[in-house]
């Protein structure tokens, strides 16, 4: 047995202890995200009119979403793995007690009140529909027939309906996607894959005719936001002057006219891409985007390293969700995609999506580093 | 094998790999995408949006339509607009609002009221929305402060649209009144997807008719595309879409017939509702005591809330459609009909009333209102003299789910329908209800008890004016309502209300007959109202009726002067005259008021002379007219 000196001096301890509780803790993708958050603190001050009371609620946030990552990267994926199903089939159940017993709110049927406390349990079905196709075809390894896949997309399509019902079509998409992508890298077929892409464009008018008036109003306003100069067009409007008028260099924090002077909906929440942009211009874009994409590069290269299929496929999955958020909103913010509920990943205001996303961020550290020394 | 399997592994994750390479490419495809977006939109277009949000500075202000009018029947306005002079300030552009207040105080009058509710809509609203300090500002104000304004950054005078009710406390709880916008009706506007049309609306309906018919009263809001300078003022208007006004509501309300309802009541407490059975329109809708709807447009201050909201007399409650009463003997007419639909108590029935019923095998008595009894009644007597004995059997006789189920066509236990929001459905009492609510079986005295009126049963006075118009109607209900057509802003055309049957029970003619001639009979000599009826020159159908409050132990005696007046009977009458020609059909609640005949009834006479005869009532007679005493008090 070494010996130990007793009087070891509190730093030490404590420099110690931290490097313990590190050890699942993945530090690259850790310094991205912590730059992309204080990045997103930054834009919220100007968004918000600085408003400190906001950003101290999303200190908060941030703090609380980062000690469940750390939480979450010290399971195993073993664990996680063994985890999956009864996961999925609770939120199954919450998701139907949401489509029974829900609260209605801004004419959406998304909440849940146990009585406790209030849940949105679609916002955890975005880590829970990847981890249980995960599982199915961590369990058919090598052997992947047509039928495997069907069973993959009935998984998926049950919650997706209810979700969609709710309705909630930002979240829908986002989980829709997850679940393309686990059977995407499990190797579903590529005719397969244009095959249901001819039937999707084949199926729009149906599609048109289930949308509820809301959603076919953002798709025709995407095409013409002149419709509705005074709703949801003024959204897109605003935001493309706000980043055309922010140039190459922007116009500097704090100086946007467009976010100070108030022309800009929903600028703390979804919209403050457009914030944004009009500040720190092109140049800025530019460096977010590059910090997205070492997130998801980091992300995509703990996929391509991950022991199992279950770690290979989830850790994929997750980071091409992120990376799905990031594009799905900075295309709506900048006119390109219609206007769905999905919020800037990281930067905007809110605490829900934050902690789905970084405890996402926690299975891909738990997956790089409980990797078990393996003889090659 | 175990090669095999190895190779498997391997070309599994080469596959894989494969796959993330294919998604990483995608990644930088899109994320390219955007990037070329953004070279069009902040490169390539920059100028233009330059100017673009130079010129925003070209804002869209939304131009807020004016709210259409409420009418009564003949056309007297009942709630209208009128622009008056607010003070605003935009908080985001004041620097120390205490001191900017402070010195705008020392130009323009401005109350401790007004700082309170100021500070109120602030925590209700983002900072840089415009908020008003004052309102209702004199020209003599408006024009200091016109004078001043350069030295208040951020404070504006606007001229403002704000509702009137000119009649003032007549029919509130039907017209219903404004408020400014709260989250709640937000959230409500943006589930309906009418959020945009708001834009610059600051008011909505909260109650009665202005919430019931926003969507008709509130209109379209126009804007204009302004250019305005880098302070926020315009400068020129680029292009402009006007508002459509709201469209305006005409009511069956007769507001001469109204105001005579409710002085008729005095000060007591109580409801009325009279319809005209022939088409459903509501004639007169009293909710005693009344309140001044203009206290709330403005946002009420809170002396007169606390007044209003914790007076023991409570008249914010709209009790024509939220006030619950046990129906008492009015609902023997409809019990009546029950058991001869049903074959029993065939005309030459009759009973020998000892002044009591008991149950077979128990020593409980259930007391007739007159100790020594009616003697010998049959089923017309029986409605006459409001003989409970009589009712006591037929009830019991009927069984509670025969009885319940033939009240429910009369509306009884659910809503009647009225175009307005918040009607109660009141309770008819059945065994399961009871085993739901109270987890306790259903007990035969409970069936015996229902038979006049008692027990759990409860009705709002809408539905007892209903149910009186179907009677009168014979079994046809048409649902009733205050908006009997809509003027169209544009055009000023009116656009009129359907009538709409929603309801028949097919009564067989002679059972009519025989309850409407004890209903005539109740105004008559001999009846429990007969000086109601008295000198009216028209035939009356009425029945009186009498909820107790408080209940009464065996062998004890309700002693009307020994109780405290809160707990006093309540005083019910329902009618319908001229009784072979029914043109109007009502219902009155006097609370607390003790017998129906003679606190309730003479009520209902008078808004009876007046619609029918025109004829307004003695100023002598207006208050707590005493009954004459050759009647029988009785219930």
């Amino acid at each position: 047995m070494p010996w130990r000196p007793h009087w070891r001096r509190p730093v030490t301890k404590v420099l110690l202890w931290l490097k313990r509780a590190g050890a699942h803790i993945d530090q690259p993708l850790l310094t991205l995200l912590l730059l992309a958050l204080g990045a997103g603190l930054f834009v919220l001050y100007s968004a918000s009119g600085q408003d400190w009371e906001l950003i101290n609620r999303q200190l908060v946030n941030a703090m609380t979403a980062l000690v469940l990552l750390w939480l979450v990267s010290n399971i195993s994926p073993q664990r996680l793995e063994s985890m999956a199903v009864p996961v999925y089939v609770l939120g199954l159940l919450l998701l139907v007690g949401v489509a029974l017993f829900g609260e209605i709110s801004h004419g959406a049927r998304r909440w849940l009140d146990l009585g406790v406390v209030r849940i949105q349990p679609s916002e955890g079905m975005k880590l829970a529909v990847p981890m249980m196709l995960a599982w199915y075809f961590a369990r058919r390894e090598a052997v992947l027939r047509l039928a495997d896949f069907a069973v993959a997309a009935l998984l998926l399509a049950f919650p997706l309906w209810l979700i969609a019902k709710q309705p909630d079509l930002g979240t829908t998409l986002l989980i829709g996607a997850s679940g393309f992508y686990v059977l995407f890298l499990a190797g579903l077929s590529w005719r397969l894959m244009a095959g249901l892409a001819i039937a999707a464009v084949a199926a729009m008018p149906l599609v048109w005719n289930l949308m509820h008036d809301y959603q076919r109003r953002r798709v025709l306003i995407l095409l013409d936001p002149s419709q509705d100069p005074l709703g949801a067009g003024y959204h897109t409007i605003q935001a493309t002057i706000a980043l055309g008028s922010g140039g190459l260099a922007g116009k500097g924090w704090l100086r946007g006219t467009q976010a100070q002077l108030d022309f800009l909906p929903e600028r703390h929440t979804d919209f403050i891409f457009a914030v944004f942009g009009e500040e720190f211009g092109l140049l800025g874009e530019l460096l977010l985007l590059l910090l997205f994409l070492l997130i998801i590069g980091r992300g995509l290269t703990i996929a391509a390293h991950a022991q199992n299929t279950f770690s290979r496929l989830l850790a994929g999955s997750i980071t091409l969700t992120f990376f799905t958020y990031a594009f799905v909103n900075i295309g709506m913010v900048s006119g390109i995609l219609p206007v769905v509920g999905v919020p800037l990943p990281l930067i905007s205001y809110g605490g829900t999506s934050l902690v789905t996303l970084l405890v996402g961020f926690g299975i891909l550290m738990s997956i790089q580093t409980h990797k078990k020394l393996v003889a090659s | 094998m175990k090669g095999s399997e190895l190779r498997d592994v391997q070309r599994e994750q080469h596959q894989f790999r494969l796959r993330l390479g294919v998604a990483g490419s995608v990644v930088v495809i899109c994320f390219a995408l955007l990037l070329a977006r953004f070279f069009h939109l902040q490169v390539i277009s920059h100028d233009h949006y330059r100017t673009l949000a130079e010129n925003n500075r070209i804002s869209l202000v939304p131009i807020v339509p004016n709210r259409g009018l409420i009418l009564d029947r003949n056309g007297v306005v009942l709630a209208h607009n009128f622009f008056v002079y607010t003070l605003e300030i935009t908080p985001s552009k004041v620097e120390d609002l205490e001191r900017t207040i402070d010195a705008l105080a020392r130009i323009i009058d401005i109350t401790p009221n007004d700082r309170k509710r100021f500070k109120k809509y602030r925590e209700q609203s983002h900072a840089f929305e415009s908020i008003p300090l004052r309102t209702h500002l004199t020209d003599a104000e408006a024009a200091r402060f016109a004078v001043n304004r350069f030295r208040f950054p951020g404070v504006e005078i606007r001229s403002r649209l704000f509702r009137h009710y000119p009649q003032g406390g007549l029919g509130a709880h039907l017209i219903g009144y404004i408020g400014r916008i709260n989250d709640a009706d937000l959230k409500v506007l943006e589930a309906r997807g009418e959020i945009s049309n708001y834009k610059g609306t600051d008011h909505i309906g909260k109650t009665g008719l202005e919430q019931s018919y926003e969507h008709v009263l509130h209109g379209t809001t126009g804007f204009q595309q302004v250019e305005i300078d880098a302070n926020g003022h315009a400068v020129r208007v680029l292009s402009s879409m006007p508002p459509i006004p709201g469209d305006s509501l005409i009511l069956s309300i007769d507001s001469k017939l109204q105001d005579v309802a409710e002085k008729a009541f005095g000060n007591r407490r109580g409801a009325l509702v009279a319809l005209d059975p022939s088409n459903g329109e509501v004639l007169a809708f009293v909710s005693m005591p009344t309140f001044d709807p203009n206290l709330f447009v403005d946002g009420i201050d809170p002396e007169n809330w606390k007044r209003l909201n914790e007076s023991v007399d409570k008249p914010l409650i709209n009790r024509p459609l939220r006030g619950l009463y046990p129906p008492g003997s009015t609902l023997k007419p409809f019990v009546a009909l029950a058991g001869l639909e049903n074959g029993k108590r065939a005309p030459p029935f009759s009973i020998a009333d000892p002044g009591y019923f008991m149950l077979p095998g128990s020593a409980h008595r259930y007391r007739d209102w007159k100790p020594e009894g009616h003697g010998r009644v049959d089923m017309q007597r029986a409605i006459t003299v409001s003989c409970d004995t009589f009712f006591y059997g037929l009830a019991l006789e009927l069984g509670i789910d025969r009885l319940a189920g033939f009240l429910s066509h009369f509306s009884f236990g659910k809503p009647t329908g009225i175009d307005i929001e918040g009607e109660r459905s009141g309770l008819l009492p059945t065994p399961e209800w009871k085993q739901k609510r109270w987890k306790q079986k259903w007990f035969p005295g409970e069936t015996v008890i229902t038979g006049i009126g008692q027990g759990y049963t409860l009705v709002t006075p809408m539905q007892l004016a209903h149910a009186t118009a179907m009677l009168a109607n014979n079994g046809t209900a048409l649902r009733p309502h205050l908006v009997t057509g809509i003027r169209k802003s544009g055009s000023g055309t009116i656009e009129p209300v359907p009538i709409e049957t929603v309801d028949h029970v097919s009564l067989r003619p002679e059972h009519m007959a025989l309850v409407k001639q004890g209903m005539l009979d109740v105004t008559r000599p001999g009846g429990t109202a007969a000086s109601v009826g008295a000198g009216a020159g028209y035939n009356i159908a009425a029945k009186t009726g009498t909820a107790q409050v408080v209940g009464i132990k065996q062998g004890e005696k309700y002693d009307e002067k020994r109780i405290s007046e809160r707990l006093r009977d309540h005083a019910l009458f329902i009618a319908y005259a001229p009784a072979e020609n029914p043109r109007i059909a009502l219902a009155v609640i006097v609370e607390n008021g003790g017998h129906g005949g003679s606190a309730a009834g003479p009520i209902a006479r008078q808004v009876m002379d007046y619609y029918l005869l025109g004829k307004l009532p003695e100023k002598t007679e207006e208050k707590n007219a005493v009954a004459p005493a050759l009647e029988e008090t009785g219930d």
